[in-house]
């Protein structure tokens, strides 16, 4: 009895542990039908494109955190402006890689305040501010790279293919920023600040937080988030295009909600953002596979995702539980 | 009462009795209405007048006793339509009507039988000839949506469409604070009315905070207190001095009139408060170890004061919220975190929260004030409202601010904890925190320095030890002025 009730008492705080869980099914589901000697590639795979999931999920939580209809859905544009900017400042040359960061990191904040500036000031709802801001945001990226693909620099385009073994160090990278972003949520002031905002604005107010403060370097911050990410891709891909970032809109609210995260705020598990994204991952090879054509693949994609968010909103507990825990009871009915 | 006794009763209530839990917010309430009288209904706060006419109106059902009707019997297991059907229309203070429907569309609603063509027209005939009986000039027109028009003309529109009559004839209004957001002559107007309307062999509850209006409209006056009448007297035959010293209590046995010593500190030393104040009323400032009580009729501006004193220190100050669910609890927190999150700057090391240091704070405060919890990191909704109560004062207390603002922070608190909330807070002042305590309890006020009662938004007078009374705290908040 106690230790039925201390395991359900554990998971019950860490909801995030089912997105890895599932992820491990699927890992095992991918290595069965592949039939593929290559596990250890899958796991470097994995790991790369995981980065990207991860990151614009990670920028998604922040601003999901906030609290209830707090979402940014300009994440794919401002990703294909900041690595054209990035790519474009760096034009090839290694010297001129921590500049073009810098830069396009510098578009990525300046974006996340016009969003919150378009919030805040015109009282528009985030969703719609966010979309619009996405509009602009694509316009500039197309009149300023005018559809030239500039390579990324040798040295970068190194870096984001190097490996420890099968680790890739890009992947390193990122989860030591996402082990750093988690000390800012959970450990600091104005990481609780956001928890507090997305939890009760009132009391937050009337507990000194300073709230537009708040809101305003949370969407700023998520944005720089989400353009560092397209730097990366950007050196991944060999070179900026203006639809590189579309497909992380849908997938940077997935991997959130995945992850065991409160859609509606205040409570967030950066960890379970990245066994979402492993999951995802997962889930596309599957896919391909099974030789699943693109359009086929896009639309199990779409339904899959749905399916997974519509599961994980029980309880705000992540797909896990929604999946397992039922069958984790059947399983005890016997006794 | 001759007169009471020859005119037929029109509502009689019998033995009436409401509870919510443990409170009894009616305890066998009896009372006649007789026909074609206005009677006005008055008490102090949570003396269970809004109870009573939501239990009349079929809001509430009555735990126990029964409301009967001329011609009916009892309507206890009437619906708020079929009494409406019955003649019996309410208007609350919380107004009623849909914003996003037109004045006439609104008033189509409590006559649902004009329908077909043209019903729009007919409830626009119907809505605005009431207007323009009631409140000539009003200037409201018929087909505006309800969001459109200031608050006071959608009170106009809620009071006139109460008195709308089609198929059955209208014999009971229960107005409630009808002229909360009326200007002065829009009120004129309304008492104008009710007489004419009461004189007509119709009747009227009128429940006001207004004395004038209570001895200018109404011909009879019932006093509740506790839930109980305590008083009912033709209005002719009392004064305004007697109404409200019924509406206290007889006992005096306070303990602040024996115990309080005269605060010692100095103005000089105390923060200015910068309250919306009378004209008599000298700049008010809170000294450093100071309880200044905050009195009054419910929403008379206390909550404003504290906020805008919030707005006017920010960090010197801390809240602690009466309103849990609204202003205090981050519901998806642990007790650790709940606590601490006033205190964040306190226990930084390099720019990151130590949890040993965290994990310590809450735990001193668990122990200090007594929060019974399995541990700090169990939720905080798992605990009951007063601990959760507790969980709030230690937030506020572990904060390194000087000033605590309180509003009315003992709400649906057991007695038990509220002992124990007031030994937290004398013991704090002793340290030289100063307090700031909103209050819609007497008791509670007795252990404040020094009282402010608030009368229509602004301070009205400040009482001082002895003078720290019910008697005091009620005239003054129904408007009494300061004797030179």
């Amino acid at each position: 009895m106690n230790t039925r009730f201390s395991i359900k008492s554990t998971v019950g705080s860490a909801p995030w542990i089912w997105s890895y869980a599932a992820a491990a099914v699927m890992a095992l589901v991918t290595i069965t039908f592949s039939r593929a000697s290559g596990g250890l590639d899958l796991l470097t795979a994995s790991m790369s494109f995981a980065t990207f999931f991860a990151l614009t999920g990670v920028a998604q939580l922040f601003v999901i955190t906030l609290g209830p209809g707090n979402i940014d859905l300009s994440i794919p544009a401002n990703i294909n402006l900041s690595a054209a900017v990035a790519m474009q400042v760096m034009g090839g040359s290694d010297t001129m890689v921590l500049i073009g960061l810098l830069a396009a990191m510098a578009v990525g904040s300046l974006v996340g305040l016009g969003n919150y500036l378009l919030i805040a000031l015109l009282k528009i709802p985030p969703i719609i501010a966010t979309l619009a801001s996405s509009f602009v945001v694509q316009s500039i990226a197309i009149a300023y790279a005018g559809g030239y693909r500039v390579q990324p620099p040798p040295g970068l385009k190194e870096f984001v293919r190097a490996k420890i073994g099968p680790v890739p160090l890009m992947a390193l990278a990122a989860i030591l920023i996402t082990m750093c972003l988690a000390v800012l949520l959970h450990k600091t002031p104005f990481g609780r600040g956001i928890t507090a905002l997305g939890q009760n604005p009132t009391a937050a107010r009337l507990a000194n937080i300073a709230v537009e403060r708040t809101r305003a370097l949370t969407y700023a911050l998520a944005a720089t988030i989400a353009a560092f990410c397209g730097v990366l891709l950007a050196a991944f891909s060999g070179g900026s295009s203006l639809e590189m970032g579309n497909e992380y809109l849908l997938s940077s609210i997935a991997v959130v909600v995945i992850g065991g995260t409160a859609i509606t705020g205040g409570r967030s598990f950066l960890s379970g953002v990245w066994g979402a994204s492993f999951f995802l991952f997962l889930l596309i090879t599957m896919l391909n596979a099974l030789g699943a054509s693109p359009g086929l693949r896009l639309m199990m994609m779409g339904i899959i995702i749905c399916l997974v968010v519509f599961l994980a909103s029980f309880r705000n507990a992540g797909i896990g539980q929604a999946v397992f825990a039922p069958l984790l009871k059947a399983s005890r009915r016997p006794r | 009462m001759q007169t009471d006794k020859i005119r037929p009763v029109l509502l009689d209530l019998t033995g009436v009795d409401k509870s919510f839990g443990q409170v009894h917010a009616l305890s066998g309430v009896s009372l006649s209405l007789h026909q074609g009288l206005c009677t006005g209904l008055v008490g102090h706060n949570g003396a269970g007048k809004s109870t009573l006419i939501n239990v009349i109106a079929g809001f509430l059902p009555p735990s126990a006793g029964d409301v009967a009707f001329d011609g009916v019997g009892t309507l206890n297991l009437l619906s708020i339509d079929q009494r409406s059907a019955l003649g019996i229309r309410c208007v609350l203070q919380e107004l009623s009507l849909c914003p996003n429907l037109t004045v006439a569309e609104n008033t189509q609603l409590l006559h649902r039988h004009l329908r077909g063509r043209g019903w729009r027209r007919k409830a626009a005939d119907l809505i605005i000839a009431k207007l323009d009986d009631i409140f000539p000039g009003h200037g409201i027109a018929p087909h505006t949506e309800l969001r459109r028009l200031p608050l006071g003309a959608r009170q106009m529109v809620e009071i006139a469409r109460a008195f709308t009559q089609t198929t059955t004839e209208v014999r009971l209004v229960i107005l409630d604070e009808p002229t909360s957001s009326l200007d002065t002559q829009s009120s004129a107007q309304l008492l104008r009315y009710v007489r004419t309307f009461v004189e007509g062999g119709k009747n009227c509850l009128f429940v006001s905070h207004k004395m004038d209006e209570i001895t200018s409209v109404t011909d009879e006056v019932v006093v509740l207190k506790d839930g109980r009448v305590v008083h009912q007297i033709e209005t002719k035959d009392t004064s305004r001095a007697e109404i409200v010293s019924k509406m206290g209590s007889i006992d005096t046995d306070l303990r602040g009139a024996s115990q309080k010593k005269t605060f010692g500190g100095k103005d000089s030393d105390g923060i200015a408060l910068g309250l919306p104040a009378g004209p008599d009323i000298p700049p008010l400032s809170l000294r450093p170890g100071e309880v200044i009580g905050l009195a009054g009729l419910a929403g008379d501006g206390q909550t404003e004061a504290l906020k805008s004193v919030l707005a006017r220190y920010k960090r010197k100050c801390t809240f602690v919220a009466g309103d849990r669910a609204t202003d205090g609890v981050f519901p998806l927190w642990s007790i650790k975190h709940n606590t601490s999150i006033g205190a964040l700057h306190s226990l930084l090391s390099n720019g990151i929260i130590r949890s040993q240091s965290e994990a310590k704070l809450a735990n001193d405060w668990k122990d200090k004030i007594g929060i019974r919890a399995s541990g700090i990191d169990a939720d905080l909704t798992s605990l009951s409202g007063g601990n959760q109560q507790k969980v709030l004062f230690a937030r506020a207390l572990a904060s390194a601010s000087d000033i605590v603002l309180m509003d009315d922070p003992t709400r649906g608190v057991d007695v038990g904890t509220k002992r124990e909330i007031y030994q937290i807070i004398e013991a704090e002042a002793q340290t030289g925190r100063s307090f700031l305590w909103y209050s819609t309890e007497f008791d509670e006020l007795t252990y404040c320095d020094r009282v402010l009662v608030f009368c229509q938004g602004k301070v009205a007078v400040v009482l001082e030890g002895a003078e720290i009374n019910e008697q005091n705290v009620i005239a003054f908040s129904f408007g009494q002025k300061v004797s030179a």
